[in-house]
């Protein structure tokens, strides 16, 4: 055995009490005490006299199914300190972690990259951790995105938003690679330049749950899976055989077709990249495709 | 019960190449994770991929660099299989589609990055990993893996042999998060950990919330020993508010650091009259410490880095990145005013000890990635080798678990590779509170793997019962206290009393963690109830860290102490480890190996 005890730990009280007087560390827990005391009073004083500019109002949607009193959807107020560069997100960590720790949202990243908390903000979908609450109208009003299933307060389910990711065979699949396995494929620096917009989606859900048409039709591709589609097709390295099965994809019956070009996704993407103008190109494309063939 | 020949735990990088390998081998594989795979922090690196892929360049080029910025603690077998592996790998996710930065003639392009002697770090953007994510998720759907998705992982299914070389893993017990049920997973041929880093043991990282080193403390328990777990990386340019990463590249372009009196400290107070701002990320780090502690930051908490002189046409050509960054997530505007930057964690260079190939000393259990410790980058990471780490290792572990023939692993694990036993004194006694009621029974009794795994779901089940039915404290002041202790006392600056104080800090808070438990009652997505068992996780891999860093005496890479100014070479080129030993946790060290296929490894000063 190895680790040590360099000093028993004091048994009586007395003991500790010198042991405090004694050790730095304990002193400076002391000291940390203190200061926890005096921010307690200080958050109790400021707390009475909050006033809104330093303060700000959630209005959070609650819901669980199986928790009563929250079966019913209801929406909570929550008072949050506010300070500069204080996200949507921070505000629901602080109301969580401080007033109920039951409050159920998705995030993991905090730097827009994972996609897990695209919520519905003040009636418009955005990332909660990308969203600054000073350019936010007062009260905030935090809803789960529509159009898809609660899982609970501000959870949805995305199974089906995956669904329809998957059915656009999401995947790279060259109808050659070099011989080589030491050598790359070759793409020129238009191409990638081309397909790069479109490679930057982190699978956030915002697009789908603002579109009208994936609202009225379930089986919808949506904005996300059709420019998962365009990610591929315009990608020169996979070649014309994959790209002629991929335009058959996306020009069935719940494909392209259906978008009615309202750009209600591309104006809620986080990641600003231009869906609707790749579903026109695809449209494009599948027309002079289909010219090709006739 | 589940059941599946390969069991990966965590599907970021690490666990999304180990599942596609095992699948490769034929082998029925299960991807078991608490985020869905694309949510998974892999996805913020933003830097590159290194890898010796042209003329001049050469894999034990790679090899040199990295062992030497490992300041000669890194383990060569790992270091030269990583090296020659990573070629092949790029080029395999390059055949995957990864939609990489290209050069005119249509190869992949590559740039320079800190500590490598050849341009060879490839790139997609400022958005390596996200890319890489992405192109593996998706070569694991075309493969049609099976994806167990917001399950989370609570525990392994491990023999109970008194020697953890004796122990078996036949799988583990998950949460599934949506229904609140538990279940086991039986894995016939092994179970990956992959689970990633360990930042929320600090209250201020570049890491994602879900980086709980789950993984580490699961291994750790289970019987399998953390090795160097004081190496931790702390990165000196993160935006305060949320620890988001500001790239070397705004210094790298003439960006500059300033007190809260304006004055340029890298100079004025002499950290580094040579290389100012771009002196080494450890070094720059415990500038805007000490500037910060001995009252110069602003709002005591902060230095400046400011780009405006710059100008905008540089800045916008750039940088632009960076003023989203700052605009996003931290309401400052780059152009207009300097930005607001502290050192935060980065990144975990200890973790799960494990050989070549990925195997622990528990047979059928495997560790890849950040959470994994093979030792790749020893005392200090170089940029861009953790990703091509996450390639080669995990497709390693993912072989060998399917059953692959590989060959026999050069470095030693579990306790018959110890070299010496340790010697640290810890103020107050660290593992468990009562040792003696801790999980493993060590009396051989439960060896056939079925028996193995209920036992282990029916100690689940009654430890998220007690959770959520008894009344007590909420875990997160409990966790606050561990990450700010951590903070402030196990920083890039390492004194012993400070290291002692988060000792003691750590074990009041193990004692708080025994009142807490779950107030929402709800069985359907309880992040409450998650939250609440990894802040245990995190209890032990923090104490784990401060361990090692109060024992380790001398300056060697990320590691600093105050009292010990100096790398100690006749000392402690040695691996410090940490057995769980049921609750008693035990301090030894096991040889570091420099010899390498091509040269011995000669420890020289790493100086740049
Ligand atoms: C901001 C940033 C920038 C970086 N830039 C670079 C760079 O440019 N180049 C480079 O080489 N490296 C970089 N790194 C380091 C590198 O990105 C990481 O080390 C690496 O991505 C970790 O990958 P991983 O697969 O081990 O873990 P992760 O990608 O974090 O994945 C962990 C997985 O484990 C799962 N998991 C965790 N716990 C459980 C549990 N209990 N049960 C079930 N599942 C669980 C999660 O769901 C997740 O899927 C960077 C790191 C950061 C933070
Ligand atoms: S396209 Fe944009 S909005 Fe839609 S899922 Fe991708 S990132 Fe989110
Ligand atoms: S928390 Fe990851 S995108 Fe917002």
């Amino acid at each position: 055995m190895s680790t040590q005890i360099e000093q028993q730990e004091t048994e009586t009280e007395q003991e500790e009490q010198e042991a405090e007087i004694e050790s730095p560390g304990e002193r400076r827990r002391a000291e940390k005490r203190e200061r926890e005391a005096e921010r307690e009073a200080q958050r109790e004083t400021e707390e009475a006299t909050l006033d809104d500019e330093e303060t700000v109002l959630l209005k959070v949607f609650r819901y669980d199914p199986e928790v009563e009193g929250k079966q019913e959807p209801r929406f909570d107020d929550f008072r949050v300190p506010f300070h500069k560069g204080m996200t949507v997100l921070d505000a629901l960590i602080y109301a969580r972690d401080e007033y109920d720790s039951s409050l159920t949202f998705r995030h993991s990243c905090r730097q827009a990259v994972c996609g897990s908390d695209a919520l519905f903000v003040n009636g418009r979908q955005m990332l909660g951790c990308k969203t600054q609450l000073a350019e936010l109208e007062s009260p905030v009003r935090i809803e789960p995105l529509p159009h898809q299933e609660v899982v609970k307060d501000l959870v949805v389910d995305m199974e089906h938003f995956y669904d329809q990711m998957h059915a656009v065979e999401p995947y790279f699949d060259a109808d050659d690679l070099p011989e080589d396995e030491l050598e790359e494929q070759r793409q020129s620096r238009e191409n990638r330049e081309k397909v790069k917009m479109s490679t930057r989606c982190i699978w956030c859900g915002a697009c789908m749950s603002s579109c009208n048409i994936a609202a009225g039709d379930n089986e919808y591709l949506g904005p996300a899976a059709i420019n998962k589609a365009y990610r591929f097709a315009m990608d020169e390295r996979e070649g014309a055989d994959r790209k002629q099965e991929r335009l058959r994809i996306i020009e069935q019956e719940h494909g392209v077709w259906r978008c009615q070009t309202q750009f209600s996704c591309t104006e809620v993407c986080p990641k600003d990249i231009p869906l609707t103008e790749h579903i026109q190109e695809l449209k494009r494309e599948a027309v002079k495709n289909n010219l090709k063939f006739w | 019960m589940y059941e599946h020949d390969v069991i990966v735990v965590g599907a970021g990088g690490a666990g999304l190449r180990a599942a596609i390998a095992a699948d490769e081998e034929g082998a029925d594989v299960a991807l078991v994770t608490k985020l869905h795979p694309v949510r998974s922090h892999t996805g913020a690196a933003e830097g590159g991929i290194n890898a010796a892929l042209r003329d001049g360049d050469s894999w034990d080029l790679h090899a040199y660099d990295t062992m030497k910025g490992s300041d000669y603690l890194a383990d060569a077998p790992a270091v030269d299989t990583f090296a020659k592996s990573a070629p092949e790998e790029v080029i395999q996710i390059e055949h995957w589609g990864m939609p990489f930065s290209r050069e005119d003639d249509g190869r992949v392009s590559q740039r320079p990055f800190g500590g490598m002697s050849f341009p060879r770090t490839t790139y997609a953007g400022a958005e390596t990993g996200h890319h890489l994510l992405h192109t593996m998720y998706e070569q694991a759907v075309k493969r049609g893996i099976e994806v167990y998705d917001e399950w989370y992982v609570t525990n392994l299914a491990v023999t109970d042999h008194e020697d953890p070389e004796d122990r078996e893993c036949h799988g583990c017990v998950a949460y599934d998060i949506k229904s609140g049920e538990i279940h086991g997973f039986k894995a016939n041929n092994g179970v990956i950990l992959a689970t990633g880093g360990l930042g929320q043991a600090f209250d201020h990282t570049t890491n994602a919330v879900a980086n709980t080193g789950d993984g580490c403390a699961m291994a750790y328990r289970a019987g399998a020993p953390m090795e160097d777990m004081e190496m931790i990386q702390f990165h000196p340019t993160t935006l305060p508010s949320t620890g988001v990463l500001i790239s070397e590249g705004v210094r790298g372009e003439g960006g500059i650091l300033y007190n809260g009196e304006e004055e340029r400290f890298m100079f004025e107070y002499g950290y580094a009259n040579n290389d100012g701002e771009l002196a080494s990320r450890d070094v720059v780090s415990r500038a805007e410490l000490t500037e910060i502690n001995e009252g110069r930051g602003i709002e005591e908490e902060y230095v400046d880095l400011d780009m405006r002189h710059l100008g905008e046409e540089r800045i916008l050509d750039r940088l632009e990145n960076i003023l989203h960054l700052a605009e996003d997530f931290e309401g400052v505007d780059g152009l207009d005013e300097p930005m607001p930057v502290k050192p935060g964690q980065h990144y975990a260079m200890g973790g799960v000890e494990c050989d070549e190939n990925g195997e622990t000393c528990i047979s059928g259990l495997y560790a890849a990635g950040e959470t994994a410790c093979v030792s790749l980058h020893g005392a200090n990471r170089l940029g861009g080798n953790a990703l091509p780490e996450l390639l080669v290792f995990g497709a390693r572990a993912g072989w060998h678990a399917a059953g692959k023939d590989m060959k026999t692993a050069e470095i030693g694990t579990g306790p018959s590779a110890k070299s010496e036993d340790g010697a640290v004194e810890p103020p107050v006694e660290p593992g468990a509170i009562d040792a003696s009621s801790e999980d493993v029974v060590a009396d051989g009794a439960a060896v056939e793997p079925t028996a193995v795994i209920e036992n282990a779901v029916e100690n689940e089940r009654e430890r998220v019962e007690t959770l959520l039915e008894e009344d007590g404290i909420n875990h997160a002041n409990v966790r606050a206290d561990v990450q700010e202790t951590m903070t402030q006392n196990v920083n890039v600056f390492r004194e012993e009393e400070s290291l002692k104080d988060a000792l003691r800090d750590i074990r009041e808070a193990r004692k708080e963690y025994e009142n807490v438990a779950v107030s929402d009652p709800s069985r359907t997505y309880n992040t409450d109830l998650i939250h609440t068992i990894e802040t245990r996780n995190i209890l032990d891999v923090a104490e784990a860290i401060t361990l090692g860093a109060l024992a380790r005496e001398e300056f060697r890479g990320a590691h600093w102490r105050a009292e010990h100014q100096e790398r100690k070479d006749d000392e402690w080129i040695k691996h410090t480890m940490l057995a769980w030993s049921d609750g008693t946790p035990e301090l030894y060290y096991k040889p570091v190996e420099l010899e390498g296929d091509e040269e011995t490894y000669e420890p020289k000063e790493r100086s740049y």
